[in-house]
């Protein structure tokens, strides 16, 4: 057992993988000899050597396309975005031909391959390095979305994402790279595809989230207990696609009441598709309106404003409080 | 500190061997066995019968919109001739005639153009792409494949096509700028057929020539004729050989024309002159290798009414085929991923409970066809073509295989 920050969680996870089965492959921007902007491929290139840790020109498309070629050829290639903002450059790869392989060619050729970004605010970056762009990429069918929210898990389901037959973006919510550490056992570990958790038991009301946001969640959450008497109950989804209805549908008809917290804007965002699932199937239970917690509708601000942006552990709290007290 | 002209080492040769009469260079005329020349000259037949076929099928209602690749087939056909089996083909949507040397059944082609994706499992027997639709994008993935085949060091090459509009966008340069920075064995093949629907090649670029872009990508360039099947042959066998060689991509512009419509959905009058296309209808790479044939005596009015009685024939077998295929109309759930999400399970349930409430029953007497065998029949499940467990029983299809598919992923996890 090691306690371990997310970034060593993940680097972890990536060796390990690499060490484990000569297929996979890491490319991107800087993964090479600069091991990464935030060192999340530290000594990969001098375990694995510059044909599996291969530093790319600066081509976002490029380093997805490749990587679809590479699944095809029978390699299980991880592609590093260096930034959430990056990615757009690579869509049409991932919209047009990632996701559609399988599909379009019913199963001659698939695409198991894995998209790793960091994502989301909080670390005081420049513009187009915060963005939270989950439900853009979980509205994608073929693809599956998955967002780490510690170093144990992030590890588990990146060897799963690497492992899984389909393509996956792994969002790695950076502000939470460094932001604290988890005992990390000996063996490598996998997740479930499309399996959320109860990150904390409770009776009240759900609070539903993932990635980043799942810290606010679980302060709101201890405020909550602590300050108003009220036991939430965190689901910590970790896939945002597939979506895992039935813990949702547990939870909200125990607790008749949830609040959804994510730091993507809110129109059209994981929390609208999350709450269209408990009207149809758990209406009935409801005792209060749902409420939203997210990021606005606008660009996110420059750093200087981003904390009004981010949902806090406040802003969680007001929003069970309005749900518990309807 | 000087100002001087660079020293910037480079040459990109223009390649005909075929004149437009069929006369040839004998100083570069590729010594090929008769028996090819005989069947190439058919594939190129049966590819412009093919197309006729299609754009009939398509007035009559049996088809989609269908692009022809009138005009372009030697460029499609001499490229493909040159590679193996086992060297991958990654084509746009006018590489008809490249696409049945490389042995895709004409059912399947027509598969793809009837709106059913059963026309993009490649034959079993070759490494072939199916048809991409968005511009260039298949460049990307090419350049990838041709770097998993250096990679596995087993000396496969990977060829892409695309027409010159895709040399405008990004995807072109981004996939010949990693080819030539990892020296992939990459042989990307623009068509450059002079329009992009409206658009015509001056508009894409005022670079003279479309090949002499390799020089910014320091890898090798040519131009070919893209109307000589023989000049084709040549200039990709060379870049075909230095790329299994470890010498890296090659660059090659072949130089043709759409002699058809973009597409059934388009009318060139709107754009282009009557002139100008019947000028290139004079360069028509079919009679020109006809001729070229007739000349070496290895055709003749005789065999070349066999060999159009015989694509007749295999056009009308086609053509019944892909229309008698009984397609499940809740398949396309099925291969979204290797075990289906709960949504998905019940959004397909959903969809199927709508259908039977609707469906009207069928005449007793009406006969069921029996689909043709092989994962392009109606079957729910397919593979891992790429990354197939052993033994999965790939063509067997059912729900043994979504089984094997979950149990691979819980195995390898």
């Amino acid at each position: 057992m090691a306690q371990l920050t997310m970034v060593k969680a993940i680097n972890l996870a990536l060796a390990e993988a690499m060490r484990g089965d000569e297929r996979v492959l890491v490319l991107g921007q800087d993964v090479g000899v600069d091991e990464g902007v935030f060192r999340i491929t530290e000594g990969l290139l001098r375990e694995f050597g510059p044909n599996r840790c291969i530093d790319t020109p600066l081509a976002e498309a490029a380093i997805v396309g490749a990587g679809i070629g590479l699944a095809i050829t029978g390699f299980l290639p991880v592609c590093e975005m260096q930034f959430d903002g990056f990615s757009f450059q690579a869509f049409h790869q991932v919209e047009n031909h990632m996701r559609r392989f399988r599909n379009r060619t019913r199963g001659r050729y698939t695409c198991p391959m894995v998209l790793r970004m960091p994502y989301g605010g909080g670390i005081r970056a420049v513009e187009h390095h915060s963005e939270a762009p989950e439900a853009t990429y979980a509205h994608l069918s073929g693809l599956h979305v998955v967002l780490p929210s510690g170093p144990r898990n992030a590890r588990a389901l990146l060897r799963t994402a690497i492992f899984s037959p389909d393509p996956v973006v792994y969002f790695e919510p950076k502000a939470l790279y460094r932001a604290f550490r988890e005992e990390v056992p000996d063996e490598p570990e996998t997740l479930p595809v499309g399996k959320g958790v109860v990150a904390r038991p409770g009776k009240d009301v759900t609070i539903i989230s993932y990635g980043a946001t799942l810290r606010a969640a679980l302060e709101a959450a201890e405020e909550l207990h602590d300050d108003h008497e009220i036991e939430a109950e965190v689901l910590d989804l970790l896939w945002v696609s597939p979506l895992d209805s039935e813990l949702i549908s547990q939870s909200v008809r125990k607790t008749g009441r949830a609040v959804v917290a994510h730091e993507a804007p809110r129109h059209c965002g994981v929390g609208a598709e999350i709450i269209a699932r408990i009207v149809e199937d758990s209406l009935m239970y409801l005792e209060a309106p749902i409420r939203r917690v997210t990021g606005f509708d606008t660009i996110i601000p420059y750093f200087s404003n981003e904390r009004a942006y981010l949902p806090d552990a406040g802003r969680v709290v007001q929003a069970a409080l309005e749900t518990v007290n309807f | 500190m000087p100002r001087e002209p660079l020293k910037i080492p480079f040459r990109v040769d223009g390649l005909s061997i075929l004149n437009l009469n069929g006369e040839v260079d004998q100083a570069l005329e590729p010594a090929l066995p008769s028996n090819d020349l005989r069947r190439l000259y058919r594939t190129m037949l049966a590819s412009r019968r093919f197309d006729e076929r299609c754009l009939q099928l398509q007035r009559q209602g049996r088809l989609g919109t269908y692009g022809p690749s009138k005009g372009q087939e030697a460029a499609s056909l001499g490229a493909a001739y040159v590679l193996q089996a086992r060297d991958w083909m990654c084509p746009s949507f006018r590489e008809t005639a490249g696409m049945l040397w490389r042995g895709w059944p004409m059912s399947q082609i027509m598969h793809y153009w009837a709106g059913c994706e059963l026309g993009n499992i490649a034959p079993e027997h070759v490494n072939d792409l199916p048809i991409c639709v968005p511009i260039a994008s298949q460049c990307q993935y090419g350049m990838g494949i041709a770097w998993g085949c250096k990679l596995k060091g087993e000396g496969a090459v990977c060829l892409t096509f695309c027409g010159d509009g895709a040399t405008s966008e990004g995807d072109f340069h981004e996939a010949m700028n990693f080819a030539g920075v990892f020296n992939l064995p990459l042989i990307m093949l623009v068509q450059n057929n002079h329009w992009a629907i409206s658009i015509p090649r001056e508009r894409q670029t005022i670079s003279q020539t479309i090949a002499q872009k390799a020089i910014a990508y320091g890898v090798p360039g040519l131009q070919v004729d893209g109307n000589d099947l023989l000049a084709v042959i040549v200039g990709v066998r060379e870049a075909v050989e230095r790329a299994r060689t470890g010498g890296g991509p090659t660059l090659i512009e072949a130089v043709t024309y759409r002699l058809g419509v973009h597409t059934t959905a388009d009318d060139p009058k709107k754009y282009r002159t009557d002139e100008q296309v019947k000028e290139w209808e004079a360069r028509d790479p079919l009679p020109r290798l006809r001729r070229y044939l007739i000349e070496k005596g290895l055709l003749d009015d005789k065999a070349e009414q066999e060999f159009e009685q015989s694509i007749a024939a295999e056009l009308e077998q086609a053509a019944s085929e892909y229309q008698q295929v009984k397609r499940d109309p809740a398949e396309f759930f099925d291969y979204m991923y290797a075990c289906q999400t709960p949504e998905l399970q019940r959004e397909q349930t959903e969809l199927r409970a709508y259908l039977q409430s609707q469906a009207e029953p069928e005449p007793a007497d009406k006969p069921v066809r029996q689909p043709r065998p092989g994962p392009q029949a109606s079957g729910h499940v397919s593979g891992d073509g790429n990354h197939a467990p052993k033994g999965d029983g790939r063509l067997a299809g059912g729900q043994r295989l979504v089984e094997s598919r979950c149990n691979l992923r819980q195995s390898i996890l």
